[in-house]
């Protein structure tokens, strides 16, 4: 509920939670009928259809003269993209036919179909999309882990696993399979209008150290240097997190996830909680910020109140009805904590907007193969300039030169180290509430960073003393 | 004959019983028996773990919080609604006397009462969003730009407002804040509830008050008062039902819903989170054992407001 930035992303926060609130609701009124319909979809037979000869050309070995049911969701990446992942697609397969159809009724349209005559190719997304573990569960997916593993679109000397981002992969396994490849790509870090900076003469900084050392020259032109979104504290836990994973490395945050005894409390978790104390202590968030909405913090920061501001690559998008002209969106990674950080180049970012192929499709092959054209450089490239949001595949960001957020997230996954991940909200409810509350008094300056590790060592511990939860650990 | 008269209205009530009985009644029903079990909401598995639920709803303390935020919205929605709502009806209703003859409201009341209505009108998620923008706490909200233009508050240390958990009179100032907006949105409900309620008085009654020399107070506490006792006996008990729940105003305006940091956390917040974020199992029958708690304690709450305020009805 809590890590939002998956299919989410693009919507805002009041929305995905009322949205899945509802879904909640809903799901439970109907059930009895879930019940049903699951028990339908339990048995699998694979039944992919009739395959033609496989090549390097054609791995999956799609049938000529068969044809592919391909579904997109027609949300805010819109839907032209997949029209041209099907130009390109029939350019290689002359002979297979490609039913592109678009909706926003993923679960509507494809749920009652999902057990018998499946679509071979699903973007499942958006409010109306069907529930992945249920999916998984009741085994009605397709393994993708033969796309992975298949020669790419571009060169077939390269395997489809090689070309991807960091992260793909592991978003979308469960239990050891691959059964969702996500997508689009989210980057997460601190934006800040290059224009403005190139005015002042100022350099966006690399650590908190070189912040805190240009943070009062930006006071001084009148304006204020950090804006957030606190009325939802969990924007403020990315960049948090964050921190503690550059201060701590991966180890730090995986303690906390795995609710290790005193993981709030080392040192280096401490470094990084107390910088984010000091940035408020000092005075460097713009006035208010702690009682602003995403969108309200978002557009202080268009206005030109504040200088940096934290938060993911659909940035753009949300508030493009009111960039101004001469606004340069750059996004750079986390400030690094201290000299003795122990992952400084580590990004926090991942994949969304998810696609699947049913076990029950009669075309898989043609699925997977359409799939690999998605992700080839010129649908990938394509994919970019339509919606200026990254893919998971490399690079995507190259060639484009209209959007300068584009562009910095592009670079600044070029320079990736390893991938930032935090679990511990989405494991535990009573922690994803209790750090919101525990962020949201610090960010307001009403408690400090020691009182702030205390608060959140006692919630991990009380999490972890109670036998009525189920836990879960990662490695 | 009576037969089937029985029959023929039975038969046009048939439809939406049967659909109130499937859709209203048989969820309460459910919700009563899953109260008592451990059931966490997604699985089909749970067990009869008899009044546990209960138990533990009077150890918890988040619970024992929110109902001390309820109480105090039962404590001052509907005295200050409805005492508000009074004083306009009685205004736009029988107030304005002056120098003319005869019995009327004060000049301009048709106006008056479609300004005092209007917020109804708009649904509560509506209202929270426009308020926001009021209470947004920096320069740009209303409120705290008008302050920082007269001179009452400090730009750089804007009013919170919503976000503001320091307690006024040992209640946190984000409840009073909250608590202004209902009421109001609420007063001008009540205000034309109470203006129908005063109009169906007979005028002569006014009129032989005034002959015998009562003034605007006296014809207020002495007639108009104790005819509408019905009307305000049953306000009394809706505006209770709405300050024990008061979720949407919470649940749209304040940080982490129910924030900041609990400050504002009431019982519907609390059975939502429960039901649906809390990583306990058994999470769902837990929040519906709230559920059906709150609603033992709203009928309690109603009967016996009704029980204090009964009386024998005037006809007139």
């Amino acid at each position: 509920m809590s890590d939002t930035r998956s299919n989410f992303a693009s919507l805002s926060p009041l929305s995905r939670r009322s949205f899945l609130q509802r879904a909640a609701l809903a799901g439970l009124i109907v059930t009895p009928a879930g019940g049903l319909l699951a028990a339908c979809a339990g048995s699998s037979t694979d039944n992919n259809g009739a395959t033609g000869a496989a090549s390097p050309d054609n791995p999956f070995g799609v049938a000529d003269n068969s044809k592919v049911d391909v579904i997109v969701f027609n949300g805010g990446l819109g839907d032209e993209y997949a029209k041209f992942d099907q130009t390109l697609f029939t350019g290689k397969h002359g002979k297979v036919t490609v039913n592109l159809s678009s909706t926003q009724k993923i679960k509507t349209e494809q749920q009652p179909r999902f057990s018998t005559t499946p679509a071979d190719l699903i973007n499942n997304s958006g409010a109306d999309s069907m529930a992945l573990d249920a999916l998984i569960n009741d085994g009605a997916l397709t393994d993708l882990g033969p796309l992975l593993d298949a020669p790419s679109w571009d060169n077939k000397d390269v395997k489809v696993r090689d070309t991807l981002l960091p992260g793909t992969v592991d978003d979308g396994t469960f239990s050891g399979k691959f059964y969702v490849l996500n997508y689009a790509y989210t980057v997460f870090g601190i934006w800040y209008n290059k224009a403005l900076f190139d005015k002042n003469g100022w350099t966006a900084p690399n650590t908190f150290d070189e912040f805190f050392t240009l943070a009062p020259k930006i006071k001084a032109a009148g304006v204020a240097p950090f804006a957030f979104a606190g009325k939802y504290p969990y924007y403020m836990r990315w960049a948090i997190m964050s921190w503690i994973w550059k201060s701590g490395g991966r180890q730090a945050v995986v303690d906390i996830d795995n609710l290790k005894a005193g993981a709030w409390k080392t040192p280096e978790v401490m470094a990084a909680l107390g910088a984010t104390e000091k940035l408020i202590k000092d005075g460097h968030a713009l006035t208010g910020s702690a009682t602003l909405s995403h969108t309200e913090s978002q557009q202080a920061w268009l206005d030109g109140k504040a200088a940096f501001l934290p938060v993911g690559t659909w940035l753009e998008n949300e508030m493009k009805a009111t960039i101004p002209a001469d606004f340069k969106m750059t996004i750079s990674n986390f400030w690094g904590v201290a000299s003795g950080d122990k992952a400084a180049n580590a990004v926090f970012a991942g994949s969304g907007e998810g696609w699947i192929v049913p076990k029950k499709a009669a075309n898989a092959a043609g699925g997977m193969e359409f799939l690999r054209g998605m992700l080839s450089k010129e649908g990938a490239a394509k994919f970019a300039s339509l919606t200026h949001s990254l893919t998971s595949t490399k690079g995507s960001g190259d060639n484009v030169t209209d959007s300068t957020a584009l562009t910095s997230a592009n670079s600044l996954m070029k320079a990736a180290g390893e991938l930032v991940s935090f679990k511990f909200p989405d494991w535990y409810g009573d922690l994803d509430k209790g750090s919101q509350n525990a962020i949201g008094e610090l960010m307001a300056g009403r408690m400090t960073a020691a009182k702030f590790a205390d608060t959140m060592q006692v919630a991990a511990d009380k999490v972890a003393a109670d036998s009525s939860i189920k836990k879960q650990t990662r490695a | 004959m009576q037969h089937g008269k029985a029959r023929f209205i039975a038969g046009f009530l048939a439809l939406p019983l049967a659909l109130y009985v499937w859709y209203v009644v048989w969820p309460f029903a459910q919700s009563i028996g899953y109260s008592f079990t451990d059931w966490g909401g997604y699985s089909d598995e749970q067990h009869f773990i008899g009044f546990a639920n209960y138990a533990r709803l009077f150890k918890d303390e988040l619970i024992g919080l929110a109902f001390w935020h309820n109480v105090f919205f039962l404590i001052t929605v509907p005295l200050i609604t409805i005492a508000l709502a009074l004083f306009f009806a009685f205004l736009l209703n029988v107030g304005g006397r002056g120098n003319r003859a005869g019995i009327r409201g004060v000049w301009g009341s048709g106006v008056y009462k479609i300004i005092f209505f209007f917020p109804q009108v708009l649904s509560l998620v509506l209202i929270a969003i426009m308020w926001q923008a009021i209470y947004r706490g920096d320069d740009q909200g209303l409120l705290n730009g008008l302050l920082i233009k007269v001179g009452l508050v400090d730009q750089s240390n804007p009013v919170g407002f919503v976000a503001d958990p320091t307690p006024f009179l040992g209640v946190p100032a984000v409840l009073w804040w909250i608590l202004f907006i209902a009421i109001w949105g609420g007063v001008g409900f009540y205000l034309v509830l109470f203006s129908a309620a005063m109009q169906s008085i007979p005028k002569d009654i006014y009129e032989a008050a005034l002959l015998d020399g009562a003034n605007r107070v006296n014809s207020f506490t002495r007639v108009t008062l104790p005819l509408l006792r019905d009307t305000v006996s049953i306000a009394w008990v809706y505006l209770g039902f709405i300050a024990l729940d008061m979720y949407a105003l919470v649940f749209v305006m304040t940080p982490s819903q129910g924030g900041p940091n609990h400050a504002s956390e009431i019982f519907a917040s609390v059975i939502n989170f429960t039901a649906f974020n809390s990583s306990r199992s058994g999470r769902y029958g837990y929040a519906c054992a709230m559920g059906v708690a709150l609603g033992i304690f709203t009928m309690i709450l109603a009967a016996v407001q009704l029980r204090i305020t009964r009386r024998e009805r005037l006809e007139f």
